[in-house]
């Protein structure tokens, strides 16, 4: 194998495991902006909570990591309720704009808390031995926890398909994100199952945000900076739809980390390039039905 | 809601209405001078607000009015400001020839762009203004030769107004460059807005398929007021170059854009006063708290969000507006009370 060859499947490896990190972080705000057209900011908050919640856990109360990744979801998950019951709720009908408003408000807030409690430094995880290091295959060099952080996030992709697709409460949801009044009008209960998918999704960026400590890092501004990628996943990708989000996922970490190592000085311009050709292409997203 | 209706009189009489210059207008403009008196001080400060008040209207004219809702404003404002920068770094630094120019720059690319933002609406729409106000600080970035990239461009020297009043350091000829700009755009965006352009735009807003279908096409409409916003932001920005004499990264920040909105918000869309209050009581706080990490700074700011959405529907003008109404039994200031613009058609 040449080097360029390698080097070339060193960064599609490396973007799988980044586009992967991107579909859980956004799978939930591209299930939830579908079923009841929220636009929801804050959904990278969630994503922090879960990875202070790894880092908390580990660092001051010695869970291992993996013991830790459950209770970031679960904590996640728990807060996002208590936001929906108490504000978001209140917001279904209202405009983008006061939507919008609400959630960056969160957003700046829950920033501030974390700057406050935990301080603007970077956060350090320090993984378990069996993640660490890397394994060679025909001269390709790969890590471990890259590769677990694959197999994981296709398990739960895996999960979240059969899910929806096989169960009665996912055909539910897939009714409301097809039609919320005609679903209503079947005796669906939308806000119920709205309810339990915004805390599922939460909770998967709960778990995204520490699975990407080690990847990408963790400090009060990840609820801002990691809004831009989620949101161009979810847009690119077509609300509501798992398999838009996933690909879109794909080619944006991909497409990220060949742009930073081939193109350094431009890369992150191409991103925006890209997306904004594809808004305009298909403004309901590649695989979305609906404007 | 309380809302102006034109339907007693027609249309006609409800323009000639808003027309009249009413008294707390005229005070407020009397009161923005001020500082020239009682914070001789501050005067540079008082500078930074007519120009994030400037900034703040053009964001009025396409959110408040014409509905466009836009998290990528400052694309315009960081462009005045770079060409304006530019126009005075090549060796012409005569300041009101570099401002119109300026403003023409930004009118162009507004313009441009016009043609993709009258075609979308909803999440594509918040989207494509993100991607593009972000595209631009990336391109203002890589294009370092050019912009001066992350160290900002060096070398900008305004000469003095008219050939007569120098930029001194105290910011007194800056700020009443700036009053005078903020208040001539002021008057030309009040004649906008009461005119039967400014009643479609806010038909646009409230329902852009019944306009269409009453035989008022909504995206010339729209084209037009983003291209004059564009224009406005773009001026304030090179107020902000040739007051300060640099410009850095930093007037295409995503920051500056939701910073903005804030302020909007705070003050009140849809009232051609909203940006400005909204602005003075923004810079003001900031300066006040200037001390303060940056990252504390906006959990008030935060907080002021959520419960202006949640409590204040129409921000802080509105709220005042509101509360005059129900102490008084009748609507004095019924002039600050705009249609229910945030109802979803």
């Amino acid at each position: 194998m040449t080097s360029t060859m390698t080097s070339m499947l060193g960064v599609l490896f490396d973007g799988f495991a980044y586009g992967m990190l991107l579909f859980l972080l956004s799978v939930g705000l591209s299930v939830t902006l579908g079923m009841m057209n929220f636009v929801n900011l804050a959904h990278c908050t969630f994503g922090m909570i879960g990875g202070y919640v790894t880092v908390t856990l580990m660092n001051q109360w010695g869970w291992p990591f993996l013991a830790t990744l459950p209770a970031a979801f679960i904590v996640a998950a728990a807060i996002s309720v208590l936001f929906e019951r108490t504000m978001f709720r209140r917001l279904y009908r209202s405009s983008d704009l006061d939507q919008c408003l609400l959630t960056i408000g969160l957003v700046f807030v829950s920033v501030a808390t974390m700057a406050y409690v935990w301080g603007t430094i970077q956060q350090p995880v320090s993984l378990p031995n069996y993640l660490r290091g890397s394994i060679h295959v025909g001269g390709l060099t790969l890590g471990v926890y890259r590769i677990f952080l694959i197999a994981f996030a296709l398990v739960v992709t895996a999960a979240l398909v059969i899910a929806l697709e096989y169960t009665r409460f996912g055909a539910q949801v897939r009714a409301a994100v097809d039609n919320q009044r005609m679903a209503r009008g079947l005796g669906i209960n939308v806000d119920g199952a709205f309810a339990i998918t915004f805390a599922l999704g939460s909770g998967l960026a709960g778990l995204g945000g520490s699975l990407a400590i080690d990847i990408v890092g963790l400090d009060p501004s990840f609820a801002l900076a990691y809004l831009v990628y989620v949101l161009i996943v979810v847009a690119v990708g077509g609300l509501g739809s798992i398999g838009g989000t996933f690909a879109a996922a794909m080619l944006l970490g991909i497409s990220d980390m060949a742009g930073k190592y081939y193109f350094p000085a431009i890369g992150s311009f191409l991103i925006y390039l890209v997306m904004i050709s594809l808004l305009m292409w298909r403004p309901a997203g590649i695989f979305g039905r609906r404007t | 809601m309380t809302a102006v209706y034109p339907s007693d009189a027609g249309p006609q009489a409800y323009l000639q209405s808003q027309i009249r210059w009413r008294t707390a207008e005229i005070l407020f403009w009397l009161a923005t001078l001020l500082p020239f008196v009682a914070t001789p001080n501050y005067l540079s400060l008082a500078s930074q607000i007519a120009i994030t008040a400037l900034f703040a209207l053009s964001l009025d004219l396409i959110l408040g009015y014409a509905g466009i809702v836009s998290l990528g404003h400052a694309a315009f404002f960081g462009f005045g400001a770079y060409a304006a920068g530019l126009i005075s770094k090549h060796g012409w630094g005569e300041p009101l020839s570099g401002l119109v120019l300026s403003g023409i720059a930004a009118g162009l690319l507004g313009y441009a762009v016009s043609f993709v933002i009258a075609r979308f609406r909803h999440l594509a729409l918040i989207m494509l203004t993100l991607g593009f106000g972000l595209l631009l600080l990336e391109l203002a970035n890589s294009a370092s030769s050019i912009t001066g990239g992350a160290d900002g461009l060096q070398g900008v020297k305004t000469w003095p107004l008219l050939g007569m009043f120098k930029f001194d350091l105290y910011g007194f000829t800056a700020y009443w460059y700036a009053l005078i700009v903020l208040f001539l755009l002021f008057l030309v965006s009040r004649r906008l807005i009461n005119s039967p352009f400014g009643l479609s735009l806010r038909g646009i807003r409230e329902n852009a398929v019944r306009m269409r279908a009453i035989g008022a096409e909504s995206r010339p409409h729209i084209r037009m007021i983003y291209t004059i916003s564009a224009t406005m932001a773009g001026i304030a920005g090179a107020i902000l170059t040739q007051t300060t004499e640099t410009v850095s990264l930093g007037v295409l920040d995503f920051q500056r854009s939701a910073d903005l909105l804030v302020i909007l918000i705070l003050g009140g869309a849809g009232r051609l006063y909203g940006g400005l209050i909204g602005a003075i009581i923004y810079m003001i706080a900031r300066d006040w708290f200037s001390g303060v990490n940056p990252q504390y700074w906006y959990f008030p700011i935060g907080v002021l969000l959520i419960a202006v959405v949640l409590f204040l529907p129409n921000g802080i003008l509105g709220g005042i507006a509101q509360l005059i109404d129900t102490a008084r039994g009748r609507r004095w200031f019924g002039w600050l009370v705009s249609p229910p613009w945030r109802r979803r058609a």
